[in-house]
């Protein structure tokens, strides 16, 4: 009983303390006025900036935290005050806000950026990015990764198209860390970069166990509420002692509420994937309309690109650390981009082993990286498999496109439905 | 192919042959791309913005620039969501209703919306479909070398579909067509900018248009018989300001837009279409082709919101077109729902603004019919230059 008490949820007590603590540091950085590194979760880059010990930053998860904390409309207000569009990117806005107000945020102080790192797996990253570089005049360095060219056209280590993508991601490595000497005045050290690198493989590894022990039934953790969580910690502690100690604790957490068939919830009726970017302005009700149901989430979309396609499972080989993280961003941040761009065969792929009911897709208004593909994949998963879907449109941040009472007609009739199919198949 | 696919302009008069252009461009039905088809042509379908239409030239196929239209999406609605750009459904729509067949489409991953078009037409059409990895970054020095070796995959996937090696003699013959083409753009963008008096933005629009419709050397011929006969005009100076158009380089604006702009200004330079244009020198003809394609789409190449290059702040880049183009004042659009063009406004007016430079700002879309209030709204920002 007492173990079950010390390991059962231990993932969301930790991941809270641990998101605190990075916001506490910021902070510090803030009124010291020391450097920081802004990045995306999509190719962060963390394993390398942190060899320079240059604090990361991220602002697509300071912003969602003020829709979070039901503070968002306050910063997009301000930003479209200053000349933005309402049909762009409320990730951008609300940061945009969040440096008008000399980074004050619900969380703390967000510091300064001293440098930005950002990949084009999103371009509105690029951007972004460009708002900064006119704002404090600091260096901006794209690492431009190209993706995949086709849909399952993929190339791998020894074709000589991958070798040509390697080649330019390796080059532009050596050149970020060019500008991370220059910045910081410290020798770049690769025995630091093994230990990051060590520290990532460990919390690649687990991710990918993590979402792995979800196939069981009853589901041990819900991939948008919990599984936000994890993704937070994922991002921000990626590359570190701490990161890889929480992975090691949420595989054991996982495993133990699997062997032990204990639940995410207590009544689990219907399992669901979900695709697209969480309903944050409401996040916690959002997730309410399917549970209320007794839907829960075991797999999501989100969970593999927002985590920068790290559960693809590449491992560093630490004997040529940094030809292989070069090799490695550019595989898993192409597998991110994979999973928002060709979702359909992964999507198809969990049905089975997750032992899916039916799918949920939530485009956003805000990302169209995301989004713009969902209407058509979801035409295509249905038409190559009987799954039941979901299709209901809302935003990651402004409240003024997220419409409640639709959302839950919308989800009613579809769990209406999938009761109606557990009876026409029972019969 | 030596018979021209685009007869109608030839032996008419100034005027009619620019009509004719004119209503090839509107025709949606996109009969020159039909003809090359109905005799045997083959045809590769590139979205905006640039594209190493050399490439495909060398094989003997046809380079179609897919831009959308100002047509009805009757099939590829139910293919997207809401909050997006017009363009991505045009052409969708094109291939979902078999209006333009292709051999095979590339697109680019120029914004977040347009790099998904990849894989929904890939799920959608039975012919190749593929992202072409334009560089991201070219302040890389590697970007050259990486440019270069994704143009070879490119030139092998071409390969495959004309079933002929490209060679190098052959890239280097359509470098000179294109080199010859770009040449007289810029010359036809000369008379906009010098005597703007002698061609309305809508017909130099047209113009530049074609060349996505034709075969370049047709275009070639085209632009060395009218452009003469341009000079030749006996037009007069009117009391229009000079403005330079921003926001036309993915969606198009309607051309009875750019022909209400044009009523009351001169547009002396723009960014309409600027893929067609986005080389602005020749490219060598000596040395390896595909070495030289992507050292000029990196080094010697114009600007656009959706290409970041830490050379070339877009902003500051405007003003210099400004400058050049003796502006006195700028039109600041976005096609609905572009995010890089509704991004870059904030840019652009903040710079004019501080450079104390009047502009008009505003928002499009290609299928829009009604300009009568935007057109009141620029006469007035009009007078007010005019008169102040």
């Amino acid at each position: 009983m007492t173990q079950t008490h010390d390991i059962v949820g231990r993932g969301n007590r930790d991941g809270a303390a641990l998101f605190q603590k990075w916001f506490t540091e910021l902070n510090h950085t803030s009124d010291v006025g020391g450097q920081a590194a802004y990045v995306f979760v999509m190719g962060s880059m963390a394993e390398l900036l942190r060899v320079f010990d240059l604090p990361i930053v991220m602002p697509e998860i300071n912003s969602l935290q003020t829709a979070v904390r039901r503070v968002a409309h306050e910063y997009l207000d301000q930003a479209e005050d200053y000349g933005y569009s309402p049909d762009i990117c409320g990730y951008v806005k609300a940061d945009v806000a969040v440096q008008l107000r000399h980074g004050e945020h619900p969380m703390g102080r967000i510091p300064q950026p001293s440098l930005a790192v950002l990949t084009n797996a999103c371009n509105t990253y690029i951007k972004w990015a460009e708002i900064w570089e006119r704002m404090y005049h600091i260096p901006i360095f794209t690492l431009d990764i190209p993706g995949t060219r086709a849909c399952g056209k993929q190339t791998w280590p020894g074709e000589s198209d991958f070798e040509n993508d390697r080649k330019y991601v390796l080059a532009q490595v050596k050149e970020l860390i060019t500008v991370c000497e220059g910045l910081t005045g410290k020798k770049f050290d690769i025995d630091r970069l093994r230990e990051t690198l060590q520290h990532a493989n460990v919390m690649s590894r687990g991710w990918r166990r993590v979402l792995e022990l979800n196939q069981s039934t009853p589901s041990v953790f819900n991939a948008l509420t919990d599984g936000t969580i994890y993704l937070g910690v994922s991002n921000g502690f990626r590359g570190t002692s701490e990161g890889a100690k929480y992975f090691e604790d949420l595989v054991e957490e996982m495993e133990f509420k699997a062997a032990q068939g204990i639940g995410t919830m207590t009544d689990e009726k219907y399992r669901l994937l979900f695709v697209g970017v969480p309903c944050y302005p409401i996040f916690r009700r959002f997730n309410e309309l399917f549970s209320e149901w007794g839907g829960t989430f075991v797999n999501s979309t989100y969970l593999w690109f927002a985590a920068g396609g790290v559960a693809q499972g590449y491992e560093y080989d630490l004997k040529r650390p940094l030809e292989s993280f070069a090799e490695g961003v550019l595989i898993y941040v192409r597998n991110a981009m994979d999973s928002m761009f060709y979702q359909e065969q992964a999507l198809a792929q969990m049905i089975d082993p997750f032992h899916v009911d039916g799918v949920v897709y939530h485009p956003i208004k805000s990302c169209r990286t995301v989004s713009t593909g969902l209407a058509d994949g979801r035409r295509a998963l249905m038409a190559s498999r009987d799954i039941a879907s979901l299709f209901i449109e809302s935003d990651m941040m402004d409240r003024r496109v997220v419409s409640e009472a639709q959302l839950k007609n919308r989800a009613d009739a579809f769990f209406e439905g999938l009761a109606s199919r557990r009876l026409t198949a029972a019969h | 192919m030596t018979e021209p696919i685009f007869h109608e302009w030839r032996n008419r008069s100034l005027d009619d042959a620019i009509y004719e252009c004119r209503e090839l461009f509107e025709d949606t039905t996109f009969p020159t791309v039909k003809r090359w088809r109905e005799r045997g042509g083959k045809i590769i379908g590139h979205f905006q913005v640039n594209f190493p239409e050399e490439i495909v030239h060398a094989a003997g196929l046809l380079p179609f620039k897919v831009r959308g239209a100002p047509i009805d999406t009757v099939q590829s609605d139910s293919h997207f969501g809401s909050y997006l750009c017009s363009i991505l459904k045009t052409s969708l729509e094109l291939a979902l209703s078999n209006t333009v067949p292709l051999e095979m489409f590339v697109t680019h991953p120029i914004c977040d919306a347009a790099r998904n078009l990849g894989a929904v037409w890939g799920r959608n059409v039975s012919y190749p479909c593929q992202i072409l990895y334009l560089p991201q970054n070219p302040n890389s020095p590697h970007s050259v070398i990486y440019l270069r070796g994704e143009y070879d995959r490119l030139k092998r996937s071409i390969e495959e579909i004309s079933g002929e090696t490209i060679t190098n003699d052959a890239l280097r013959n359509s470098i000179a067509v294109f080199n010859e083409n770009r040449l007289l753009m810029r010359e036809l963008y000369d008379i906009k900018r010098d005597t703007p008096w002698l061609i309305p933005a809508d017909e130099a629009y047209v113009l530049v248009a074609l060349a996505g419709l034709i075969p370049r050397e047709e275009h070639n011929e085209l632009l060395h018989t009218l452009l003469p006969q341009i000079r030749a005009r006996s037009a007069r100076t009117q009391d229009k300001v000079r403005v330079v158009f921003e926001g036309g380089f993915c969606e198009q604006p309607p051309l009875d837009l750019i022909r209400a702009i044009a009523r009351s200004c001169y547009v002396v330079d723009d960014d309409l279409l600027i893929g067609l244009r986005w080389l602005l020198e020749d490219v060598p003809l000596d040395g390896d082709p595909l070495t030289n394609l992507a050292e000029a789409y990196l080094e010697k190449s114009s600007y656009s919101p959706v290409q970041h290059d830490l050379r070339k702040p877009k902003e500051k880049m405007l003003l210099a077109r400004m400058r050049n183009a003796r502006a006195d004042a700028a039109i600041i659009t976005a096609a609905k729902m572009c995010e890089p063009g509704l991004e870059e406004q904030v840019a652009y007016t903040r710079a004019l603004d501080e450079a104390g430079i009047p502009y008009f700002v505003g928002e499009f879309e290609e299928s829009m019919t009604s300009f009568d209030s935007m057109e009141i709204q620029l006469e007035t920002f009009v007078e007010n230059i005019l008169f102040s």
